[in-house]
């Protein structure tokens, strides 16, 4: 039965994660960005929410059930406080969500309560590769078998946390399928770059490249279940961000063009930017219910989930960009000046292209 | 609890209305557009009957059961968009209530309602119709010329005044025994406060239907003017109160706003139906043509007609769940002004690029009258301009989500 209304536990923590996101990530978002580090307490603080926890069972640690749904709904309020900020706070999920959905009891077993029961620590994943035409389902780097052993040969880039991250979630071709290997800090063979890599946007997290040369896994650490639910949780929670983001470019511009007096009245009674406006609201709600429907489709396992969950994904990066470019636009040329946060969305409105694999529900 | 699967009540229904419109629509779908003024009289008779059958007098929602969900609206939004799958203006056509009963349902009193929905449950098919726009107006309402003056004495109310682009005001009029809501002020000097909606039934001495349109589309609709000389109804037919609220109080206006809130997504799930049809007719004759779309990959290895495809799904299944948002909250009796013109907004929009968009991509195939798509393209475009154009309800979306009233954003 059609129904547009989260339930009485989705929305408390919604709630919840709402007052995070606004008096704490947004207020934080400026200076982490120019000053290119999160504090570790905003980070430590977004983990004791719980958003990942609650989608870990009890048996590996956690206390709920994973809803893509629910997660979806906690992604797009944390983006609307900070992309930055969320992402962070999201990233050993990068790490616990694959290990859930494509791992093996016993590798459930061993890895989620040390990651879920203690304080954030940086579990990472390395999915993005430095190509224009990037596809997750057709990666260059490669996982060949040997003896008991898999060799994981290739070269990651966009990778959070990796100069820290206790162990990290390598994906590689294997055979024509992508899988995921757990990768242990210190491997032989991996390279974590010397430097952080440098984004347009994004300054606040700690990004390498990571060279895999000739890493050897033992067997165990394939994760052996299928790519596809993966990618999925990954597009859906991009699409739930970009939703956030927009939220809040959107949110910001309007109340500047009330504020603003231009000609007389305010900037947003002149229908040029009034229009525009309705226009990015209208986008974004729709594209919101487009990302309900996906992770819906996830929790209910339905079989085009998958494609579902593509859609979503596609449509919210027109509409974040679309969006953001608006906000910057409205704002004119105070939009261009660091001081408002619409310039920096607008670079995070441009990266939801390139972000799948940065984020997970 | 958030939930994207259609509740079974409906998904029976809208099984049925599938049927109808593979059989009984798409088959003359090219012969009503190119025979303009013909009425296609079995589809209406068949769906007269069968509604009867199923004991309903029209596909407007009832006012029924209080209790467990309601579903009417969403009901009636799934039976139209796939109504207008099959054909967008024979849909049209539908008998029973439409927007003129709209108007009864969202401002008459229980009596009114009985009085006049109640011919929709008769034996031979009834039509209703809508009349706000005049030659000199159109999305501007509040300039409406037309007026009603009480005459006391008899207490009948005298209409004056021209309508124009009637849908479906020939068979409101003159081929049933339906009647129209006109729309015309009671007092000129009140601007909107003076605006009330009269219901006039057919056969009313001093109404008149005067022209039928030739249109760009759904041209197996008639489009009318109606002209209304001295047209005398009786006190009960205006809807809403008589009193002409002062203090800038625009009941009048806002009863003809609470109307679009119903029937602006109900107008957007026909959009919807059309835009649907014409994607999977694109992707049958590419599929034919030997063109699968690859869903799943970057942009950057797609052909420029998988990422057209593609974002016309996107278009599409992003506006219907805007649609249904928007009648879910009315049947949940949720203020939706603000969906509902946002459903218009994005479903006008929607269905004109995908219509536009295929004919493009099929070329020849998409510009020839053999097959559809070329109708589809003209059918779609009047989507976005009646029941509010795309601007108006823009203007609508930004002043609900501005907080503005109509004076602070014209």
């Amino acid at each position: 039965m059609y129904s547009f209304e989260p339930s009485d536990e989705q929305k408390m923590l919604i709630d919840a994660v709402s007052r995070y996101a606004t008096s704490d990530l947004r207020k934080a978002a400026h200076d982490a960005e120019e000053s290119k580090e999160l504090p570790p307490k905003l980070i430590s603080k977004g983990w004791e929410l719980g958003v990942l926890q609650a989608s870990i069972p009890e048996a590996y640690g956690g206390f709920g059930e994973r809803s893509a749904l629910t997660s979806a709904l906690a992604a797009e309020e944390l983006a609307f406080g900070d992309l930055a900020g969320a992402l962070a706070v999201g990233t050993p999920g990068l790490f616990a969500l694959p290990v859930l959905l494509a791992g093996s009891e016993e590798q459930k077993k061993q890895y989620l309560p040390s990651i879920i029961e203690a304080d954030w620590k940086p579990y990472t994943a390395a999915l993005i590769e430095s190509s224009f035409d990037f596809d997750p389902n057709d990666m260059k780097t490669v996982a060949k078998a040997e003896g008991s052993d898999y060799i994981l040969t290739g070269e990651k880039t966009f990778v959070p946390y990796a100069d820290k991250a206790e162990a990290m979630i390598v994906y590689a071709r294997l055979k024509k399928e992508t899988k995921a290997f757990i990768v242990p800090k210190g491997a032989a063979g991996l390279k974590v770059g010397q430097e952080r890599e440098k984004y347009m946007g994004l300054n606040a997290i700690p990004f390498f490249k990571v060279t895999l040369e000739e890493v050897k896994v033992p067997k165990a650490n394939l994760l052996a279940g299928n790519f596809a639910p993966v990618l999925d949780a990954s597009r859906v929670a991009v699409a739930a961000m970009a939703v956030g983001v927009a939220k809040a470019a959107f949110a910001y511009s309007r109340d500047y063009a009330k504020d603003r007096d231009v000609f007389g009245v305010k900037v947003a009674q002149k229908q040029a930017i009034a229009f525009m406006l309705a226009e990015m609201a209208t986008e974004i709600e729709a594209i919101r219910l487009l990302v309900w429907e996906a992770a819906w489709a996830i929790d209910n396992k339905k079989e085009d989930a998958s494609q579902r969950a593509y859609l979503a994904v596609t449509g919210a990066i027109d509409m974040a960009m679309m969006v953001t470019d608006r906000a910057v636009q409205i704002l004119g040329g105070h939009g261009y000046i660091r001081e408002h946060p619409v310039e920096l969305w607008m670079r995070n409105g441009r990266g939801f292209a390139t972000f799948t694999g940065l984020a997970m529900v | 609890m958030i939930d994207f699967e259609i509740p079974e009540k409906i998904a029976g229904t809208r099984l049925v209305v599938e049927t109808v419109a593979v059989n009984m629509m798409r088959p003359v779908s090219r012969y009503f557009d190119e025979h303009e003024h013909e009425i296609p009289w079995d589809y209406i008779n068949f769906m007269h009957t069968a509604t009867r059958a199923m004991g309903g007098a029209s596909m407007a929602p009832s006012e029924g059961k209080k209790e467990g969900p309601r579903f009417g609206f969403q009901r009636l939004a799934v039976m139209v968009e796939v109504l207008s799958w099959g054909d967008a203006g024979i849909y049209l056509d539908t008998p029973g209530g439409m927007l003129g009963s709209a108007a009864v349902s969202a401002t008459g009193s229980p009596e009114q309602k009985e009085r006049f929905l109640k011919r929709f449950r008769g034996e031979t098919p009834v039509f209703d119709a809508m009349c706000m726009t005049e030659p000199q107006c159109g999305s501007d309402t509040s300039a409406i010329r037309t007026t009603a003056v009480l005459d006391k004495e008899k207490k009948e109310w005298v209409l004056n005044g021209e309508k124009i682009f009637v849908t479906a005001g020939h068979k409101a009029m003159l081929d049933s025994e339906g009647f129209i809501v006109v729309w015309a002020t009671i007092d000129t000097s009140a601007g909107r406060a003076g605006m009330r909606p009269f219901v006039v039934e057919a056969k009313t001495p001093g109404c008149q239907v005067t022209k039928m349109e030739h249109k760009l589309g759904i041209r197996a609709s008639d489009t009318v003017s109606i002209v209304l000389q001295d047209c005398r109804v009786p006190f009960d037919n205006i809807l809403g109160s008589p009193e002409v609220v002062s203090d800038k109080a625009t009941t009048g206006f806002k009863g003809a706003m609470a109307t679009f809130d119903a029937t602006r997504p109900i107008v957007a799930a026909q959009a919807i139906g059309l835009a649907r049809a014409t994607l999977e007719l694109l992707k049958e004759m590419l599929t034919e043509r030997g063109v699968t779309i690859r869903y799943g990959l970057p942009r950057q290895k797609l052909t420029s007609i998988e990422k057209d495809v593609i974002e016309m799904e996107i278009q599409l299944r992003s506006a219907w769940w805007l649609v249904l948002k928007a009648v879910w909250m009315m049947d949940n009796g949720k203020p939706n002004s603000l969906e509902s013109s946002m459903s218009k907004v994005r479903a006008g929009d929607v269905v004109n690029r995908i219509t536009q968009k295929a004919v493009e991509i099929m070329g020849p195939i998409g510009y020839s009258r053999e097959f559809l798509l070329e109708k589809w393209f003209r059918d779609a475009k009047i989507s976005d301009i009646y029941e509010g154009t795309g601007q108006i309800n823009r203007l609508v979306v930004a002043r609900q989500i501005l907080g503005y009233r109509s004076s602070e954003l014209r």
